[in-house]
């Protein structure tokens, strides 16, 4: 305890209950662990980030004339790595969720809270390594270790990089483990299934997936550390292998954690547009049955990143009916999300923007998820830049937006204060525009044939490539806003109300920041969630 | 930069004619469903804005509504479903009369070979207005033979022959790339295919090449010793191989399989694996893995093929046959390798 900063604060809050770094690296306190969250994944979001801007520097000219090709492989494959394994799938479960979850169901911590910090130290062991690697040479084989060119022919350093995600891996597990046990455990007294809040529906469904996905990504990515070092045949077919299988693995793990990254970001957008809108969400059982649906079909559908690969035409039309099946649920929340609007009190502050940006560029990622499902057609567009548009209008358009809204509408909770509108609304501006510009010349680029992950690239493609190195430079301005704006507000920021959106949301109905154990009394639920009608007290305050 | 500035890739094979068609529909589709969302969204934003409708009115939700969006939506995916399958079902199986061509890839360039002899690094002649079939191995990681002016794309594999076809339509010179990422000139793995117009390319044909695919294969069936056991004389120790391909091999287990190009492949390189010992034969063949390079095994299976009607010569020191009686011996269609 320094006792100088306790006299400052009168009300004892999470924060300040005690400053030594032990207390933050040895906390079991869900807050806490957040905020260790939120700092790790924001470092390795830059890391990722700094590699993007590497790759759209290069691809400004069709030479490769900025790094060799070597570097260039290993940057594309690093910046997948990090962005997807480190930041996207941590990002809302780990940081928004392990705030605000325990929270949401009214309880005072996670339902294993060791485990909990557990998950983080995983996580910063499987980052170390994985920086560790980046540092003394990197990995060079895409972020999906394809084999045998990754058990065989890759000469950096695919063992400690497979080494490092599996850490990530189980730091994702333990996160899933609790959200599970948390959620059917430890609900508030009246708190039944059909008032939760949306975001904990689809958390719950994010956590089945984490749990019975990520050992698959495991097992597959041990199998090529197996091969690689022992020279054990298992995908190379010089060692009597099948390079095919690794594929099915790998999918079967990582066509999921797709949803992984994309369900929390739609448990957000829930919360945000009912809150913005002084509604309950249209059709509250179908979205939250959404979730559900998307996490169980979301693993039939792995073969669809496979259609020339080389497997059976019959499978494959298996898995493009069951990719168009997975895209009825997904349109289904985005028509709910636009119907919740319908005789709203709708008002405009930064997290609602980041909420329409999300229904906007996630409805454009759904949509030509249409194409690259369509057999035919993804004979053509598949491994071109065409995909890689696509899967960027979900994990960046719909997941990165939906963290930052998330980040804005909790912060007054998180932190106690408020974000400066002003900044925070240009911001999420200028990341919408920055994203459109840099990715809409890829799906024309893609169309036109050219290949994903190409160092050099032929000179008829460089004007849709000046264009998206150009929005990425907006895109960059975009994100360093809030890392800076958003840092300030922490000393200089207005002090925030409880509730200053004035949500029902169960996680709002204590003080800002909150105490160590979350309420001061267990609160009891005897309404559904989103009952605004039943609530006119409570009022935007900020 | 901006004087070649295409939008939309050329249009050179009839595949073209099939994807591009959905593809606009798929457009269409996109534009109807984001502008209408936008639309809504932006109409809402406005009329609902707190300043002008401060009070929220509780709408439970609708069965009927829900129904509405699940079940248009549903058909129209599965309508896309249904055309992108029929598309997919045209690459299938080449037809029966494609002119077929071999090739091999490998880190990190294209080799192709014509049936009769023309050998090609990173470029691929063919003619216009035929069916065009290319049998394609990895000699080592995966790669992927992707032809965006003919809409095709197949990946190669290193352990199993695989055959892409496509039907020019339009005289040209377009890219070929590798599309599966294969490592550090990745990117330069890339060439030319060249749409001739059919004299062109026959004269092309005559102006070059070393010998047939088979008659290649023959030496090599003679400097790997092969020959010493295949051969259909009393000395024999191992099948004659005159009528394999195509026929149905029986093994000592009671278990088949069809002598196809996959299978002489996998015998050459691993004649000893388990429950493959060709019944009535002593497992006594040695191993290839490793001897073979790929490019050779084209050649060798190329001469297996020929023998189809013109049995092993008994003699193992007769003199190579000439070009003319091979000539005189047309291939057999081989089996269809799905992609």
């Amino acid at each position: 305890m320094s006792a100088p900063s306790v006299a400052v604060e009168p009300r004892e809050h999470y924060l300040n209950v005690d400053y030594g770094i032990r207390s933050w690296l040895l906390t079991t306190d869900h807050k806490r662990i957040a905020i260790l969250y939120m700092i790790s994944i924001t470092v390795m979001f830059f890391i990722g980030g700094i590699f993007a801007t590497l790759i759209r520097l290069e691809l400004m000219t069709p030479a490769g004339d900025l790094v060799s090709s070597d570097t260039y492989n290993k940057l594309f494959t690093m910046h997948g790595i990090v962005m997807v394994f480190f930041f996207l799938i941590p990002s809302v479960p780990a940081v928004i969720g392990n705030f605000v979850l325990p929270m949401m169901v009214g309880a005072r911590d996670m339902a294993f809270p060791k485990i909990n910090l557990l998950s983080w130290y995983m996580y910063v062991i499987g980052a170390g390594i994985t920086l560790y690697c980046i540092t003394v040479g990197g990995v060079d084989t895409g972020w999906t270790f394809y084999t045998p060119f990754s058990t065989t022919y890759s000469n950096t350093y695919v063992f400690g990089s497979i080494v490092g995600i599996l850490f990530a891996g189980f730091s994702s597990i333990f996160t899933g483990l609790n959200f599970i046990a948390t959620i059917h455990n430890l609900r508030a007294p009246g708190l039944t299934w059909r008032r939760m809040q949306l975001f904990l529906w689809s958390n719950y469904a994010t956590a089945v997936i984490m749990i019975l996905g990520t050992p698959v990504v495991a097992i597959s990515l041990i199998l090529v550390a197996v091969e690689r070092v022992w020279h054990i045949g298992i995908f190379n077919p010089a060692l009597g292998g099948d390079p095919v299988l690794f594929q099915h693995l790998f999918w079967f793990y990582s066509h999921p954690a797709v949803y992984i990254m994309v369900l929390p970001a739609m448990g957000v957008v829930s919360e945000l547009v009912t809150t913005f809108s002084r509604k309950r969400v249209f059709g509250y059982e179908f979205v939250a049955a959404a979730s559900i649906a998307i996490a169980v079909f979301g693993f039939l559908v792995w073969g669809h990143h496979m259609f020339v690969a080389g497997i059976s035409l019959y499978s494959a039309l298996l898995f493009s009916v069951m990719s168009y099946l997975v895209a009825i649920p997904s349109a289904v929340k985005v028509f709910n999300w636009t119907a919740t609007l319908y005789k709203g009190a709708i008002s405009y502050r930064t997290p609602m923007l980041y909420a329409f940006g999300f229904i906007g560029l996630f409805t454009m990622g759904g949509l030509t998820g249409l194409f690259v499902a369509a057999l035919g057609v993804d004979i053509h567009v598949t491994d071109t830049y065409f995909v890689v548009a696509h899967f960027h209008y979900i994990m960046v358009g719909g997941t990165v937006m939906a963290y930052l809204g998330a980040i804005h509408y909790w912060w007054p909770k998180m932190f106690g204060r408020m974000y400066p509108e002003g900044w925070a609304k240009i911001s999420a501006a200028t990341i919408f525009i920055g994203f459109n510009v840099t990715f809409f010349p890829q799906f024309l680029l893609g169309y036109l044939g050219m290949p994903r992950r190409y160092h050099a690239y032929a000179p008829e493609f460089q004007v849709l490539n000046v264009m998206s190195t150009a929005g990425a430079s907006i895109l960059a301005v975009g994100y360093l806003l809030p890392l800076i704006y958003l840092i300030w507000s922490l000393r200089y920021g207005e002090i925030a109300p409880a509730n200053p959106w004035g949500s029902t949301g169960l996680e709002w109905q204590t003080t800002s920041p909150p105490p160590t154990h979350n309420f001061e009394e267990t609160p009891v639920v005897t309404e559904e969630a989103y009952a605004y009608d039943k609530h006119p007290e409570m009022e935007f305050v900020a | 930069m901006w004087t070649d500035f295409p939008l939309f890739p050329a249009r050179a094979a009839s595949f073209a004619d099939r994807v591009d068609p959905l593809y606009f529909f798929l457009i269409a589709v996109t534009v109807f469903f984001s502008v209408g969302i936008f639309l809504t969204i932006t109409v809402f934003a406005i009329k609902y804005r707190r300043s002008v409708h401060p009070k929220a009115e509780q709408i439970e939700g609708s069965l009927a509504v829900e129904a509405i969006w699940s079940i248009i939506p549903l058909g129209i995916a599965l309508f896309i479903f249904v055309w992108g399958a029929s598309v997919y079902f045209s690459y299938a199986a080449p037809p029966k009369n494609a002119l077929r061509i071999y090739g091999t890839a490998k880190q990190w360039m294209w080799k192709f070979q014509q049936a009769d002899g023309q050998r090609e690094i990173n470029e691929l002649h063919v003619p216009v207005g035929r069916d065009v079939a290319v049998t394609l191995i990895s000699q080592d990681v995966i790669h992927s033979f992707f032809v965006p002016a003919f809409r095709v794309k197949m990946d190669v594999l290193p352990n199993r022959y695989r055959t892409v076809w496509f039907h020019p339509t339009r005289t040209g010179t377009y890219h070929l790339f590798c599309a599966e990422y294969c490592g550090t000139s990745h990117s330069g793995m890339i060439g030319w295919v060249v749409v001739m117009e059919p004299a062109d390319y026959e004269a092309w044909l005559a102006s070059g090449g070393e010998g047939s695919l088979a008659s290649s294969g023959e030496k090599l069936f003679r400097h790997f010793g092969c020959i010493s056991c295949h051969r259909a004389d009393k000395g024999a120790r191992g099948p004659d191989l005159a009528s394999l391909y195509g026929r149905e091999i029986h093994f000592q287990d009671g278990t088949t399989a069809v002598a196809d190009e996959n299978y002489i492949r996998d015998r050459i390189l691993g004649p000893r694996q388990p429950g493959r010992l060709v019944a009535g034969w002593q497992q006594i063949m040695p191993v290839f893995q490793g001897q073979v390079n790929e490019e050779e095994m084209l050649e060798l299976i190329a001469y297996i093929k020929s023998l189809q009607q013109n049995p092993l010569n008994v003699n193992p020191n007769a003199p190579i046959p000439d070009e003319e009686q091979r000539k005189r011996n047309p291939q057999v269609e081989p089996q269809v390798i799905r992609p």
